[in-house]
């Protein structure tokens, strides 16, 4: 097997994915100060384009604290784990159609496994390790309630995720990612683009609500809730440890967008481009720039979200995830499963 | 087994890009570290008690019942992938599966396993 080909789709991937987690950052911060009538970072480069890189130097010229009372070893490894769950999770997700270049077909993702799905969701489970364990072994009491909390959310919210996706795969019928993409390539009625969001609206709510539960960010974001718990599970982390525990935020961000593009946006389609006449390269390209385009906006949409609505109250939370959203993605599978056999 | 390979090297970058990081930091940061900075944070007063002690059982509640519930959505993905295949035979009897957890899921309401106060 050839393995500089996925090596090359790695580094590009990773290249990629890291450079967006710092711009991420950065327009999260200009759209936040603009939502609140301010100016946000302007002062380093041009527009203040250039505080990313100030920010990731300031994370390396600082003192790594760990608590004498912390358990040294979990200290360390919990900000990893959260880590390598947050950027191995692209692994599956096609980014693209497959590519005629340098005469030879390549396929626009980094593995082509055939039960891509369970990966995904297999990944997305163990990220609550990383938290559940940097709570724990900071031994102070806001970050073991903040890892607490959030293990509880997370598994919560995780029934519902996997239950929304069951009726995307009930029309799809592969757990492969680029078989769904591949399926939402046609049109209803001849005008419609054939993708999941208009024939699961249902799901598509109940999917995106749990994944913003998944990601822990506002208004789900009760681990952190820095009113109460001052930085909830990261309160005794420092440094790079924070950084990456930063890192594995935004990265995770990512791949949420990534993953509800794929499934309910129609992944790389580009809807009417056989029309056209465009060369089969051009058309490739423009697959991955409107995977890009799709991906961009619904990471826009979670900055919005986080800045413009309340947190819950934890009680509220958990009867939303058990008594409503539960509920709501079962009924899906049952009117799914009920329209296709008509 | 082949098509594993490079989900395998994803996961080896990503720990290096992480060990690598951390290291790095370790080499450029200053070290210089006193009792006061390495006691346990708690808005500046001096810590009372420590965090290993007893926590609400509602967590281990909500956690029980995950594992209950996640079994069920696992029993779906085959059923979902041959939903076609199967026709109306396979979607009456998944009805009736649902149902039969329904029943599970009241009780676990009606006992108040979920109640938040």
């Amino acid at each position: 097997m050839n393995i500089i080909e996925p090596l090359v789709k790695i580094a590009l991937i990773l290249l990629i994915n890291l450079t967006t987690v710092a711009y991420l950052v950065y327009t999260e911060r200009r759209v936040s100060a603009f939502i609140q009538n301010r100016v946000g970072p302007n002062r380093v480069g041009p527009m203040g384009l250039l505080q990313p890189v100030a920010d990731i130097v300031k994370l390396f010229f600082k003192e790594d604290i760990v608590p004498t009372a912390a358990n040294k070893f979990v200290h360390s490894l919990a900000p990893l784990i959260s880590l390598i769950v947050a950027l191995s999770t692209f692994a599956v997700i096609p980014f693209g159609n497959t590519i005629h270049l340098f005469g030879r077909d390549i396929k626009l993702m980094i593995a082509d496994v055939n039960v891509g799905l369970l990966y995904l969701l297999a990944l997305s489970s163990l990220g609550v390790y990383g938290i559940t364990l940097s709570g724990w072994s900071s031994n102070n009491k806001y970050s073991l309630l903040g890892g607490l909390r959030s293990s509880a959310q997370m598994i919560s919210y995780e029934l519902s995720m996997g239950l929304s996706i069951i009726g995307v795969l009930m029309i799809a019928g592969s757990l492969q990612l680029d078989k769904i993409v591949v399926h939402q390539g046609n049109y209803l009625g001849g005008f419609l683009p054939a993708w999941n969001i208009f024939l699961q609206p249902l799901g598509f709510i109940t999917f995106v609500v749990a994944y913003f539960a998944e990601t822990n960010r506002l208004p789900f974001d009760l681990p952190e809730a820095e009113p109460e718990l001052v930085g909830g599970y990261h309160t005794e982390y420092s440094g790079m440890k924070f950084g990456l525990f930063f890192l594995a935020e935004y990265a995770n961000m990512i791949t949420a967008s990534a993953v509800i593009t794929t499934l309910y946006l129609g992944g790389w389609q580009f809807p009417f481009i056989e029309n056209f006449g465009f060369s089969p390269l051009a058309v490739s390209l423009l697959q991955v720039a409107a995977f890009g385009v799709k991906v961009a906006l619904v990471l826009l949409f979670f900055i919005i979200v986080r800045w413009t609505i309340p947190r819950f109250r934890y009680d509220q939370l958990m009867n939303l995830g058990w008594k409503v959203m539960l509920p709501l993605a079962v009924l899906n599978i049952i009117i799914t499963g009920f329209f296709i056999l008509v | 087994m082949e098509a594993y390979i490079p989900i395998f090297l994803m996961l080896a970058i990503a720990l290096a890009i992480g060990v690598v990081f951390l290291k790095l930091q370790e080499w450029l940061g200053p070290r210089n570290p006193n009792d006061e900075k390495l006691s346990t944070y708690e808005s500046g007063m001096a810590p009372v008690r420590t965090a290993r002690e007893r926590f609400s059982v509602k967590y281990y509640m909500v956690a029980v019942l995950f594992i209950l519930f996640d079994i069920e959505v696992i029993f779906l993905y085959p059923w979902a992938v041959n939903f076609r295949a199967l026709g109306v035979f396979g979607y009456v009897e998944m009805v009736l599966f649902i149902a039969i957890l329904l029943v599970g899921y009241l009780y676990i309401l009606k006992k108040g396993a979920l109640q938040w106060d």
